[in-house]
């Protein structure tokens, strides 16, 4: 089958930075399919998720490919890929109310007029769980909690039912309840609509009960992927199974 | 036992547009020299507004904060600065919490050379060494906050909260972007910290993993109000309240696969 994404060799080198951010990363994104990355602290998760959707800064030498195989075009943002970044609060505009911010994007990309833009803007942030949507709406980012901007930047990127969403950090914030229902939506979503997703996570307990792949990367290097159930049962490197060890859970 | 902070009745309402907003109701909270204690509860409950209350960001509508003996809320100019020096803050948004502009090291230099910690000439070493702490190799230094990692980022913010040798560190997520093992790292050095230093801290978090390896009591929150309060490891394993039997439902585990694949 045709794979929707294709990443071959991929590299990227940060201006003036003495090693790669990312080196020869070959990795495929089937459609629908849902794809975990792990791996440290600085080991390249967010160069990855930029790469793909071309949102590096301009100055970084990048090697390889990131091709869609699985589109007819080049993978438009808002559209195609859906981006929540692991900054929430950064992708948001200060001086736009929350609501009129998720409307904007199925605006520009579902071919809707304001009117039924703002309307299915407030049924989202109704899906993910914010309380009070309609006045909600009107806020401004600096009027919600961490956990609630969070929301908003999530509802945002699948407002316009994207082939890929790629969730960098995006739970991170969240508390445990909300966690669960925020990822019961997007398995929802890549359910109904065949949305591929790239979940970006530290967190590997969530990474493992939501991806059918993991891939863990560490220094800018793809160390191992396989099926969650192979990765989690049966690690090959001593890196994965250290993060594997290191998990804290609740009944340790 | 002595308390290092003691916080009665805080209550705070927002406006938000022509809506009101509670989102304190009468929150009362201790917390002795060298404790930790953990504040968690569902999202918007009201744990990052205490945290801003403390730092003085954000006055209350009612309440009372004594800390190391001084009623807080009365501090003005110079009074406030001694204490800002021992009470240090770890944003849940450090992005939105420094100035875009500042270096790595530029910013943990601020509270070093702010409170008068170092002599010009030492500075350095100390930054060096605080980077080291936290795990950051010292070739970040020059970096500006948007060319480092998420990770990174949070940890510079630690870095820079320990800088002045506070009594109370209010961590606000402050180990939300971490991998395992770099979380594992710094919930140690925090614990050493304490051990060493009897520093105390006000551990904000939706991680109930790293709150029980961590912390002393939990307070959990719901809608501005205080439900249930206790030893950590009591209120982990048997939360007595509906919010905590929720939170700790709902805690990702490790999935268990029966069958294992050849
Ligand atoms: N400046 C503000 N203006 C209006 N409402 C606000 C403001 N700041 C916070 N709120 C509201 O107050 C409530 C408590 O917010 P707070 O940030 O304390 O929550 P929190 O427990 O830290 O949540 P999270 O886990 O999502 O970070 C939320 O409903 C939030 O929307
Ligand atoms: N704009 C930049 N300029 C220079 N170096 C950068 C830039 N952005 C990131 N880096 C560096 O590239 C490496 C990979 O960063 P990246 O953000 O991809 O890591 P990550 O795996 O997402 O980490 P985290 O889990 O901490 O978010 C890090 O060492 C980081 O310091
Ligand atoms: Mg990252
Ligand atoms: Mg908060």
């Amino acid at each position: 089958m045709t794979p929707l994404l294709e990443l071959r060799g991929l590299g990227v080198r940060y201006k003036g930075a003495v090693a790669p951010a990312l080196e020869g990363v070959d990795l495929d994104l089937a459609a629908g399919e849902r794809l975990a990355i792990i791996g440290e602290s600085g080991s390249g998760k967010s160069t990855l998720a930029r790469a793909v959707a071309e949102l590096l800064p301009q100055t970084v030498i990048q090697q390889g490919t990131v091709a869609w195989p699985g589109l007819d075009q080049k993978a438009r943002n808002g559209r195609d890929i859906g981006f929540v970044f692991q900054d929430p609060a950064s992708s948001l505009d200060p001086v736009m109310p929350v609501g009129d911010q998720v409307a904007e994007v199925a605006h520009a990309n579902l071919d809707m007029d304001w009117r039924a833009a703002r309307r299915l803007a407030v049924e989202l942030l109704d899906r993910v769980r914010l309380p009070e949507p309609a006045l909600l709406a009107q806020a401004y980012p600096h009027q919600l909690s961490g956990g609630q901007k969070q929301r908003v930047a999530i509802a945002a990127a699948i407002v316009a039912r994207p082939r890929l969403l790629i969730a960098d950090e995006a739970t991170s914030a969240l508390d445990t309840i909300v966690q669960a229902e925020i990822m019961a939506l997007i398995s929802a979503l890549v359910a109904e609509d065949g949305m591929a997703l790239l979940f970006v996570s530290h967190d590997i307990a969530l990474a493992a009960n939501l991806a059918d792949r993991v891939a863990v990367f560490r220094h800018g290097r793809l160390v191992e992927q396989a099926a969650t159930a192979e990765l989690v049962s049966q690690p090959r490197t001593d890196y994965s199974r250290a993060l594997l060890a290191a998990h804290l859970g609740l009944h340790a | 036992m002595s308390t290092l902070l003691q916080v009665e009745g805080l209550s705070k309402r927002y406006r938000r547009g022509n809506q009101e907003v509670a989102a304190l109701d009468g929150v009362s909270l201790s917390i002795a020299p060298g404790e930790t204690l953990a504040l968690v509860g569902p999202s918007g409950s009201g744990k990052s507004t205490v945290a801003r209350i403390l730092l003085r960001l954000v006055e209350p509508d009612a309440g009372r904060i004594s800390f190391n003996g001084e009623a807080l809320l009365g501090l003005r100019g110079a009074a406030l600065r001694a204490i800002r020096a021992n009470l240090q803050m770890v944003f849940q948004d450090p992005m939105a919490a420094f100035n875009p502009r500042a270096t790595v090291a530029g910013l943990i230099d601020d509270p070093l050379r702010i409170h008068g910690i170092v002599g010009r000439a030492e500075r350095p070493r100390a930054i060096a060494t605080l980077l080291e702490r936290v795990g950051l190799a010292t070739e970040l230094a020059g970096r500006r906050v948007h060319e480092i990692s998420g990770g990174q980022r949070q940890r510079v913010a630690i870095a820079r909260a320990l800088a002045t040798r506070p009594a109370l560190i209010v961590l606000d997520e402050a180990v939300s972007a971490l991998d395992v093992l770099v979380r594992a790292d710094i919930l140690s050095l925090l614990a050493e910290l304490q051990r060493d230093e009897g520093v105390a801290y006000l551990f904000i978090s939706h991680d109930l993993g790293a709150v029980r390896a961590i912390a002393h009591r939990i307070a959990i929150m719901d809608g501005g109000r205080i439900v249930e309060q206790g030893e950590a490891a009591t209120v982990i394993a048997a939360p007595a309240s509906a919010t905590g039997r929720a939170l700790v439902a709902a805690t990702p585990e490790l999935p268990v696969f029966k069958e294992t694949v050849s």
